[in-house]
């Protein structure tokens, strides 16, 4: 892997993590000479941060038809191969602690199904029989049978292979600056194209500051193997509060089972810091928070933290089309906790607008010039 | 005069000397294992992800490989545990 | 729960033991100290199964006066979690979590040993060195039974003293390092005249038993646990019968902790000035973490360290001589002991290198960093948190590792937790 010393690539996508990767699949699919340019290793940013959750999301209509959509590619994508993916249909139960969430949890139900996904809401009984963790007391919750899980690292290492063989490049290298017709490297270097794609998550603001963006930090564990102690995906409804926070910090209750039978734990969010470090506060925040839903987690051993970055945008849907402020620059990121579930989707909308063809759904809610008319100012 | 406590391995029931550790203590069992379902005296903790059998390899509680659940409590150090009366030891070996 | 101490000594090995010895003894102020360690009894490794027990009446001397002191509390069976604020540690044991505060902290956190993959390694029965030896003094029973010693160093021949006391048959003692090296090794004895005692008197009880140099194992075998070993032995291979191997390359400094604090590391060990201070302020180190060196050395440190802390520079000084002589026997036994090429070779494809996660040489020799190899293969991913992978790896691929993550050890949930103020729902 290298320059293509033969030919100017007509794309050049800064970012291998799961978008980068996804979008130089999709791109090298339609015969783009795509060349993909990656600072540290191909889906070790946010893309190896985050709990690679597959998960249809409906707090708004752009974002269930995003996430639902993008849901449908990556069936196609594991099929036949989920063990290379680390794929595990496990599954996703909004948890309802009271009547009030469980009357969200109908009314989610209602929206998931109109838009053909496959979901239930179960009772208390049925709640404890799926899984015998939880805390007594729950009213129940809304079981979305079609979600699942990967580890995305291997995700965005198989897209990339895949564009690889279609002949994209893969040159390691850090993007300092964009400029007319290319980029330049931290080494001096030039890399030039027609088209410049940026998904580089968080570090988008770095080569243009002036993007609707804002880094919300993250925190994930993981324990030992517990085999067994869940078996689906376990989200609090409030989860969705947290995630449209536009201030502060907050924790949300978020297991996943792994398939080693590890229990991945989340999640938490903070605005506008960049201090990658493990906090112990937020730490204990989130474990609490976890231990109030899932009391025995208190007794599992955490094995690791670490953190990452989401990209986040003002109206909390992703940055999906060409950057109104610089021509021939294309944007495809911002897509905070989701970015795993709608990689595939991002892809295929990026594409079809670079080419001109036609996508699955409409591109409009998620086109970066939504935000030119109010100002580029984020807030 | 030597002290003796009594616990349970795998369902069968062992005597140790105070101040032995559980991963002694698993060994010590093994060794009298009438008919031995898995390698005897070999002190076998745990089974690996990919299902091998494996035993203690560092003696002081940095590989991990001695692990094994406690009165319930998975994932101990048997080779930083002390014995106890009564306690309740279970290795992957039975698995 | 916080509990807090003028001097806080993490380790209850011969290092930590002397340094909290030395501070108790403060005249001016009694400062609270006290000294927490992971293994159910004090003594480290090398006075593994409590101090009181030890032949060395220094370890004998040392436990009795501390147990006199007032002003020194113990906690055994306790492990350092993460830092929780500067100054402050969250720790726990079998059944809670406190933070610890503290104005001086000194590292006594000792080494580990250098476990190198070969086939048949993971098999139950094979075993480091030191490993054995501290398995044994818990009780492991190794009466009757065939041992062979291997790997590297002087510790080869005190675990297969120790073993020998304990009934065990040593078949084999051997030794990579080569007979010129270890000629040499045994000539600079001279310079730390007990130490040629200890050798003579070791030389003593281990007669009988056959010593190869210049050799070390390339393969073990067994169908479930040991059965034998194969040893390249100069040009040729020697297959033993055996129950148990006991094989170790050499120590390595702990330096987690030390890492996790932001202390400078320096080839591999933390680094230290004449007085024992890290490069982070109010933190110290003593013993194998500085650098390994013996018993000898980590006693004298320790007392440098203990003094130090507790505002007695100026008498500290006055042993600084005895650790210079110490640190020349430091020096030449990581001459004499270095690991050899021919180690690098003994994995075949197939050979495990990553333990808790069954990772294969063959899949993570094409990795390009220790980073990558765990994004993509899970190697260092396990409960060991690459504290033993990550000594292979960087031996057989040259992979340095990244930064020290939190929790530098397994932590319940529940111990962390503990530092929610907001435990009410």
């Amino acid at each position: 892997m290298g320059h293509s010393l033969i030919m100017k690539p007509d794309v050049l996508i800064v970012g291998a993590g799961i978008i980068g990767a996804a979008c130089a699949d999709a791109l090298s699919a339609q015969g783009l000479r795509v060349t993909v340019i990656e600072r540290d290793a191909v889906g070790s940013g946010a893309t190896a941060a985050g709990m690679g959750h597959l998960v249809a999301m409906d707090d708004n209509e752009a974002e269930l038809a995003l996430s639902s959509h993008s849901l449908e590619l990556w069936k196609e994508l594991v099929e036949g191969q989920p063990q290379r993916h680390e794929y595990s249909n496990c599954g996703t139960i909004w948890v309802a602690a009271d009547d009030e969430e469980m009357e969200a949890a109908r009314s989610k139900a209602v929206t998931m199904s109109a838009q053909g996904l496959q979901c239930g809401v179960i009772g208390a009984k049925e709640l404890y029989s799926l899984e015998p963790q939880l805390r007594p007391g729950l009213a129940g919750g809304l079981l979305v049978q079609g979600d699942g899980l990967v580890y995305p690292p291997k995700s965005a290492r198989i897209l990339l292979a895949r564009a690889v063989a279609r002949g994209a490049s893969l040159v390691m290298g850090e993007v300092v600056a964009l400029e007319q017709g290319g980029v330049v490297l931290a080494d001096g270097s030039r890399l030039s194209a027609g088209q410049v794609v940026l998904a580089a998550g968080t570090r988008c603001l770095a080569l243009a500051p002036d993007l609707p963006l804002r880094p919300k930090k993250g925190h994930v564990m993981i324990t030992d193997r517990y085999p067994g102690f869940i078996q689906h995906q376990l989200v609090e409804l409030g989860y969705i509060k947290s995630a449209h926070a536009s201030e502060g910090e907050s924790v949300a209750f978020n297991l996943q089972p792994r398939p080693t039978g590890q229990v991945l734990i989340g999640s938490s969010r903070q605005f506008d810091t960049v201090d990658m470090s493990a906090e112990p506060t937020m730490m204990a925040r989130m474990l609490a928070r976890a231990v109030e839903y899932a009391p025995a987690l208190a007794g599992l051993n955490v094995l690791r933290c670490w953190t990452g970055l989401r990209a986040a945008t003002p109206d909390g849907l992703p940055l999906i089309g060409p950057d109104p402020a610089r021509r021939n620059v294309w944007l495809a990121t911002g897509h905070e906790g989701l970015g795993i579930t709608t990689s595939l989707a991002t892809a295929e909308l990026l594409a079809a607008q670079m080419v001109g063809s036609r996508a699955g759904i409409d591109s409009q809610a998620y086109l970066p010039s939504r935000f030119s008319a109010q100002g580029r100012a984020y807030g | 005069m030597a002290d003796f406590i009594t616990l349970t391995i795998d369902g069968r029931s062992t005597s140790v000397t105070t101040g032995t550790t559980v991963a002694a203590a698993i060994a010590i069992a093994d060794a009298t294992r009438p008919a031995p379902a898995v390698a005897a005296s070999a002190g076998v903790t745990r089974r690996s992800v990919s299902g091998q059998l494996r035993a203690p390899l560092c003696g002081m509680g940095v590989c991990q490989e001695c692990r094994v659940t406690v009165n319930g409590r998975a994932h101990v150090l048997s080779c930083q545990t002390l014995c106890m009366p009564g306690m309740n030891v279970k290795t992957g070996a039975a698995a | 729960m916080t509990e807090f101490f003028d001097i806080l000594i993490v380790g209850a090995g011969s290092a930590g033991l002397a340094a909290a010895h030395a501070a108790a003894n403060a005249t001016a102020t009694a400062r609270r100290i006290a000294i927490i360690d992971d293994n159910p009894l004090a003594g480290g490794q090398i006075w593994r199964g409590g101090p009181a027990k030890q032949q060395d009446q220094r370890a004998r001397q040392l436990w009795q006066a501390l147990e006199a002191a007032e002003n020194v509390s113990y906690m055994p069976g306790t492990r350092v979690l993460m830092q929780t604020q500067s100054g402050e540690l969250l720790v726990q044991d079998a059944e809670q979590a406190k933070t610890l505060r503290y104005n001086q902290l000194i590292l006594a956190t000792g080494a580990r040993e250098l476990l190198l993959p070969f086939p048949g390694w993971t098999l139950p029965g094979v075993t480091g060195a030191g490993g054995l030896q501290a398995l044994a003094k818990g009780g492991y029973p190794v009466q009757g039974k065939r041992v062979v010693i291997a790997g590297t160093g002087p510790l080869l021949l005190a675990v297969a003293a120790t073993l020998k006391e304990r009934g065990a048959d040593v078949v084999a003692i051997v030794e990579q390092a080569s007979m010129p090296a270890l000629a040499s090794f045994a000539a600079g004895l001279a310079l730390t005249p007990s130490k040629a005692t200890q050798a003579i008197q070791l030389g003593a009880k281990l007669r009988g038993i056959p010593y190869y140099a210049n050799s070390y194992v390339t393969t073990a075998r067994g169908e479930g646990q040991l059965q034998s070993v194969q040893i390249q032995r100069k040009g040729a291979k020697l297959d033993i019968d055996c129950d148990y191997l006991a094989c170790g390359y050499g120590l390595l400094p702990n330096t987690e902790l030390a890492r996790a604090l932001g202390c400078e590391i320096t080839q591999g060990a933390v680094q230290v000035d004449l007085w024992q201070r890290t490069s982070e302020a109010n933190v110290l180190c003593a013993g194998e973490g500085t650098g390994v060196g013996g018993v000898d050395l980590a006693l004298v440190e320790g007392r440098i360290a203990g003094l130090t802390a507790s505002d007695r520079a100026k008498e500290a000084q006055k042993h600084f001589p005895e650790r210079a002589s110490w640190q020349g026997f430091a020096a030449r036994l990581a001459k004499t002991f270095a690991p050899r090429e021919e180690l690098r070779k003994l994995a075949q494809p197939d050979t495990i290198v990553c333990r808790c996660e069954d990772v294969r040489h063959d899949e993570l020799r094409e990795q390009p960093s220790w980073r990558s190899a765990k994004l993509h293969t899970r190697c260092g991913m396990g409960p060991c948190q690459g504290r033993i992978c990550g000594n292979a790896t960087d031996f057989l691929y040259g992979w340095r590792p990244d930064a020290v993550r939190t929790p530098i050890s397994p932590a319940r949930a529940g111990s962390i937790i503990t530092l929610e103020p907001h435990k009410e729902t």
